[in-house]
């Protein structure tokens, strides 16, 4: 007789196929949130498993803040072409010209609370009536508290202290017009997990995640990447380290750590022994407190 | 980690001094499942209030609002690791005004952690969690008896809670009961076996739930296949193919098993169990598949594959243990929309037979408004027949929710009696 029991990985596999059909099943425009990072790209291959041997019914959105690593947005265009999926794209810069959002400005400006607007409009310009992201609760506080079934006004707002109730796997996806939902499928994974997962699936992910020399700049205790849109302060010099991400945001804001791993096998090796979280490189998560939980009532993924 | 380490769900509910902000920030620390950078934060905030050493139950700490009020308001999902298995916590907060997130937070636990105050023994909070583990049938329930150090690590204390427990908890269904003597402030028997109190034998809290058996909490006689979706790839590889997708409630189908389609009864054979890395010979719970039948028959959303001679029942009047999530009590005779797997159906609340008051047990007849947190037996009536099995022998066949349709929120969950 064989063990009827799953491992903590084809278990979480299987909770979040589970919730990607009832994305389709329940939902009459979903759109998968995909911003190139590990995470919206375990989301993708998910989604390719729930519906196999279908396509993938939904098309993938991507919110372009113009300030991208160049290899996320080829790995981005690749990955469209093999899936034979819908890209959508929606552009900060689009945003910024039309005056729907001004630029920040000083030395720690970045376009990362100017998506919010370019996604709430992609949103509704495309009558997306739920967007499934890759948000992990381990991720950070205020995500601890996520449903899987995350109910946005017709302001896209998420209020905290209003959320639905969500037991067992019973899913509650109903909303009236103007009103959409994210929907977030590994919820219950960890960071080390994800990893666990790209190892066993051979998932591709972008070159970014493995060591690489590069061109980079020490401020805010990481390694941030020489771009066309870093201004140096006095006192700071570009070297070339050899280093990794852990997340993908934009090229500006996220730093990257000094490491020799270059496949998944050392990567998930240096994961597992990490003592900082993933997000602790990520400047805009230093802002306050609470940052991530202002960002998310606004809207943010 | 190895390819057999499980996954296991557990909840805490408890209130602001029991200790079990602080049990939780033992198990991660312990188990060495909080970050630097996390630990710096929590030093910080620790220094600012004014607090010795490290608060560990800053931890746990979520939301603006709960840091300000220094309570939980919502559930809390938790990770942490170890060699042998995953845990994921629910923690809850334990006050009975949060008796909606503590039967969430129970809905998908293998394990319940109630913690008792070893100086106060068991008292309403207690009996109220029990009571909740033993509706929600989680099937294990660990009873931390906490604060033994300020009871001088007594035996004594600790099986005079033990004697109160199982005296009133008699009367409750819950299968696997066990205690463990605990300090969490001071890490005894928490993560590492305690120094001070040589008396118990038995293992530390998380050695206990590293090694409990859960591969027999899911329901594995009963195969329940609630349809999902079905997958019609119509590309030219596939042009023929009709597969019905969806997870496994319960049991085991296998390759070649007489089938019959819920509620139709149409009857046709498995031809073939696949998922994206293959076909497989059999699906068990919780597995996430789809599944082709011998004959062109026709499914959609919402019916159930069951093996032909294990059928559950196809029933219009419920009988449910309800528990009441909404600000808004319920509307006599209203109608909702009632979810149950991957079928929706309207329904109305014909009935409220009694309220059960969870702190004494007691049921009453003549109150029967339902508020929010109230818990009441009812009698419901659905449109068409769901196929349902009682909660007691299968969670997710026997549970339901409401919605009301007036503002889409989900207003009660509920337990087939």
């Amino acid at each position: 007789m064989s063990k009827y029991y799953l491992n903590y990985l084809d278990e979480l596999e299987s909770e979040a196929i589970f919730v990607l059909r009832e994305v389709w099943a329940q939902f009459q425009n979903p759109v998968i949130l995909f911003s190139g990072g590990k995470d919206s790209i375990v989301v993708t291959h998910l989604a390719r498993k729930a519906f196999y041997p279908s396509k993938i019914p939904f098309a993938l959105m991507h919110v372009d803040t113009g300030h991208n690593f160049p290899e996320t947005i080829k790995f981005r265009d690749d990955l469209i072409d093999s899936l034979g999926v819908r890209l959508i794209v929606g552009s900060v810069q689009e945003s910024i010209d039309q005056g729907r959002v001004a630029e920040e400005k000083g030395k720690n400006a970045t376009r990362n609370a100017l998506q919010i607007t370019t996604l709430l409009d992609a949103i509704e310009a495309n009558k997306v009536d739920c967007a499934i992201g890759g948000g992990r609760r381990d991720e950070e506080k205020a995500r601890a508290k996520e449903r899987f079934f995350s109910h946005r006004d017709d302001f896209g707002q998420w209020d905290p202290k209003n959320q639905r109730p969500e037991l067992w796997n019973l899913f509650n996806g109903k909303y009236f017009e103007g009103e959409h939902f994210r929907v977030f499928p590994i919820s219950n994974w960890t960071e080390m997990d994800v990893w666990n997962y790209i190892k066993r699936e051979n998932i591709q992910i972008p070159s970014l995640y493995f060591a690489h020399e590069r061109e980079v700049v020490w401020r805010n205790n990481s390694w941030i990447p020489n771009s066309e849109f870093l201004k140096l302060d006095d006192g700071e010099e570009v070297v070339t380290k050899k280093i990794r991400f852990r997340t993908l945001g934009d090229i500006t804001i996220t730093g990257g750590i000094e490491s020799d791993a270059d496949t998944v096998e050392k990567v998930a090796q240096e994961v597992s022994a990490m003592r900082q979280t993933e997000r602790g490189n990520r400047s805009d998560d230093k802002r306050s407190e609470t940052a991530m939980e202002d960002r998310k009532k606004q809207g943010y993924f | 980690m190895l390819d057999n380490n499980q996954l296991l769900r557990f909840t805490t509910a408890g209130s602001v001094d029991d200790g079990k902000s602080t049990l939780i920030g033992r198990l991660l620390y312990d188990s060495k499942s909080i970050f630097e950078d996390q630990l710096e934060a929590i030093e910080t905030t620790s220094k600012k209030k004014g607090h010795e050493g490290v608060d560990l139950a800053l931890f746990t700490d979520g939301l603006r609002d709960e840091r300000e009020q220094g309570i939980t308001i919502d559930v809390a999902y938790r990770y942490f690791t170890t060699p042998k298995r995953k845990f994921i916590i629910a923690d809850t907060p334990g006050h009975i005004q949060y008796t909606r997130n503590m039967v969430t937070g129970a809905s998908t636990a293998n394990a319940a952690i109630i913690l008792v105050d070893a100086r106060h023994g068991v008292i309403e909070q207690t009996k109220r969690h029990a009571f909740i583990a033993s509706l929600l049938q989680i099937p294990h329930v660990i009873v931390c008896v906490n604060k033994m150090d300020l009871v001088d690590f007594s035996e004594e204390a600790y099986n005079k809670v033990i004697s109160q427990f199982e005296e009133f908890s008699s009367k409750l269904l819950v299968k696997d009961v066990r205690f463990i003597p605990i300090s969490a402030l001071l890490g005894d028997n928490v993560v590492n076996r305690s120094e001070n109190m040589d008396w118990y034998q038995g293992a530390p809290l998380l050695h206990t739930l590293e090694t409990m058996h859960i591969s027999s909490d899911i329901n594995k006689v009963d195969a329940r296949f609630p349809v999902q979706t079905v997958l019609r790839p119509q590309s030219e590889e596939f042009r023929d193919y009709r597969g019905y997708a969806g997870r496994m409630a319960s049991g085991v189908l296998r390759k070649g098993d007489e089938i019959t389609v819920m509620p139709s009864g149409f009857t046709s054979k498995i031809k073939t169990i696949d998922t994206f890395s293959g076909e497989v010979e059999e699906a068990f719970a919780p597995m996430s598949v789809s599944i082709t039948l011998e004959d062109d028959i026709d499914i959609s959303r919402g019916d159930m594959i069951v093996r032909s001679n294990n059928k559950p029942e196809a029933q219009q009047d419920l009988e449910v243990m309800l528990c009441w999530l909404n600000n808004s009590p319920a509307k006599p005779r209203a109608k909702y929309t009632i979810k149950h797997t991957s079928n929706d159906q309207k329904a109305m609340i014909k009935e409220v037979l009694y309220k059960i008051d969870i702190n004494s047990l007691n049921r009453s007849s003549d109150d029967t408004e339902m508020s929010m947190n109230d818990i009441c037996k009812v009698r419901i009536r659905t449109t068409k027949p769901l196929m349902v099995d009682p909660y007691r022998e299968n969670r997710t066949t026997g549970s339901i929710i409401l919605i009301d349709d007036a503002t889409n929120e989900t207003v009660a969950a509920g337990m087939v009696v």
